[in-house]
């Protein structure tokens, strides 16, 4: 009898253990998801109103209270494509070296992995500050698209080096002993096999380091400026959409609801990037075996 | 057993064979009345052998491997018959895979692995720290346990390494892919399908894709690592069969843990065991004499444990 009690508690625990840790389970990732919604639906409501084709193709008026916001766009767009071309090639790069020609325990290769994880914690404050020296004062290009694209991409660098090693790393050995027992030297086995097969890891990567520059305002503020003209050239001062929501909600009255618009839009360029990504990943995952 | 000196000859493959000189030592194991021959062959002559008595396609020479200060097996030597298929067995971790792994110097992208010794291929010492391996590895192909065929389409499996060895005719190409295909048995299972990925193909199949990529590159021996060891038995026999059919025209070395296998398709067998820290070759010869008439206590106690 007092065994059977004593069973009957035992199951009693494991059940109550059992709902805490399922509650705990699934409260967690619905709060998360509740958050999410709550900001996008907040976004959403303030924003939509503001939205329009002229919003999105004309200059802004009145120090960014009316009008549209197409420089900016503009601007943004720019300061990403600087950033991005200099950080894949040079990430890209440093990744492969890191992955396929250095050893795990390789003193050097430690060393810039080390640099990279404490590059990737500094704060976007500091690498604005250093953007501004270098690019804006020692070497000259002023407050412009290219000093704030540098920058971002100085940021970004760490974030897409270390994915892409992830994602070459993950390519299975197979692949690289299979092609070196066909006498398939390492430049062809890195160009044809890896690479492709890492694209997943390269595109993770990509998306990353796209959120983290485009949401960038800190590191703005001192390399790009945020002259609010249409830019003429990559050395022209440009204004991005980060930096014009933070001039429209803390200097500006009266721009709150513009602010809710380039928001919008910020939020929305950011899904279609990742949404083009995935895409990509998944054409490429389909495809990739038909090519010639 | 005496060391014999190898040459390049190749009886399935006469018109490719350029030598100066070619000494041929028959294996005295094989044939007790040793013959020397010394034939001079002139650069543009085609040799003409009617020699039934295999000549050595690899001679390794005390053939030792270490990882860091661990011995993975030590003091090797053993002559590989061209043409012939030698089997290589004997319990886990007594080197065997190593030893492959040593013939077509795969083992150089190893960390910490160092190879001491000698591996001759023909006139070639294949240990020499400027030889290139990419030529070497051309000519000595290695198939793996696991299937591992590139995630590429079914055709482009064989024509990227042709290409990378500079086949680039599309034509030349898609006749080295058919009569690959042809010569695995896969071509009348996927000719309607080159294009689909290899990945999608089964187990054996892939196995003999991969076969078929090795052949394509025309090598002079095959490595094969437990080929048929993932594959489930009706796969396997395929596959069995297959390396059977290479017999004469390549020069096979095949390590596998199934001991019936090895006495159906083995010319010669080689058994390692784990002795004194290390792998060691503990008996060599031909497949009747190893199963019939083993020469040392552990090979006889190997075989019969096997047999229950």
């Amino acid at each position: 009898m007092n065994q059977q009690q004593k069973t009957n508690n035992k199951k009693q625990t494991t059940n109550n253990k059992q709902l805490i840790t399922t509650s705990l389970v699934w409260s967690v990732p619905l709060i998360i998801t509740a958050i999410f919604f709550w900001i996008l639906g907040d976004i959403i409501w303030h924003g939509i109103g503001q939205i329009s084709w002229e919003f999105l193709t004309t200059a802004t008026k009145d120090a960014g209270r009316s009008g549209g916001i197409a420089p900016i766009i503009v601007s943004t767009v720019l300061i990403l494509a600087v950033c991005l071309t200099v950080s894949i090639p040079l990430g890209v790069g440093t990744a492969i070296l890191l992955a396929e020609f250095t050893r795990e325990e390789n003193w050097f290769g430690r060393l810039v992995r080390r640099s990279l994880d404490v590059l990737a914690g500094v704060p976007s404050i500091v690498f604005g500050l250093f953007g501004n020296a270098l690019f804006v004062r020692i070497l000259g290009f002023k407050y412009s698209i290219l000093s704030g694209g540098l920058t971002l991409a100085c940021m970004v660098l760490p974030i897409l080096i270390r994915s892409a090693e992830e994602g070459l790393r993950a390519v299975p050995n197979d692949y690289r002993f299979g092609a070196a027992c066909l006498g398939i030297c390492r430049t062809s086995t890195l160009w044809h096999l890896l690479l492709p097969a890492a694209v997943p890891g390269l595109l993770v990567g990509l998306v990353l380091g796209v959120g983290r520059a485009i949401a960038e305002t800190a590191a703005l503020l001192f390399t790009s400026g945020y002259v609010d003209h249409l830019p003429t050239s990559l050395l022209d001062s440009g204004r991005s959409l980060s930096i014009h929501i933070f001039d429209l909600s803390m200097n500006i009255s009266g721009g709150d609801p513009n602010a809710y618009g380039s928001a919008l839009v910020l939020i929305m360029l950011l899904l279609i990037i990742n949404g083009m990504a995935a895409w990509i990943t998944h054409r490429w995952l389909e495809n990739r075996i038909l090519y010639r | 057993m005496t060391l014999s000196k190898g040459d390049f000859d190749d009886p399935g493959d006469l018109d490719q064979i350029f030598l100066d000189l070619v000494e041929i030592e028959n294996n005295q194991m094989s044939n007790p009345q040793t013959t020397n021959n010394k034939q001079q062959i002139t650069n543009n002559q085609q040799q003409i052998t009617n020699n039934k008595q295999p000549t050595t396609k690899i001679q390794t020479e005390k053939l030792s491997l270490y990882y860091r200060a661990k011995p993975a097996f030590e003091d090797v030597t053993m002559s590989i018959a061209t043409g012939c298929i030698t089997a290589l067995v004997g319990p886990s971790g007594c080197g065997k895979s190593s030893f492959l792994s040593c013939l077509n110097r795969l083992k150089d992208l190893m960390p910490h692995a160092r190879v001491e010794g000698s591996i001759k291929l023909g006139d070639l010492e294949v240990l020499d720290p400027k030889l290139d391996v990419i030529a070497l590895r051309r000519r000595v192909g290695m198939i793996f346990q696991k299937p591992n065929p590139f995630p590429l389409s079914i055709w482009k499996n064989i024509a990227f390494p042709l290409r990378e060895h500079g086949i680039k005719n599309r034509e030349e190409i898609d006749s080295i892919v058919e009569t690959t295909l042809q010569d695995v048995g896969l071509w009348d299972e996927v000719k309607d399908r080159l294009k689909d990925s290899a990945l999608a193909l089964s187990g054996g199949q892939q196995q003999r894709l991969c076969i078929a990529r090795a052949l394509a590159l025309q090598p002079e021996a095959l490595l094969m690592d437990e080929p048929c060891s993932a594959l489930d038995p009706i796969s396997s026999s395929i596959v069995e069969d297959l390396i059977l059919s290479l017999r004469e025209k390549y020069t096979v070395l095949i390590v596998t843990h199934n001991l019936a296998q090895a006495k159906r398709i083995a010319d010669y067998v080689a058994l390692f065991w784990f002795q004194s820290g290390s792998g060691k070759l503990i008996e060599f010869g031909s497949g009747k004499q190893v199963f019939e008439s083993p020469q040392h206590s552990l090979t006889e106690a190997y075989i019969n444990g096997i047999r229950g």
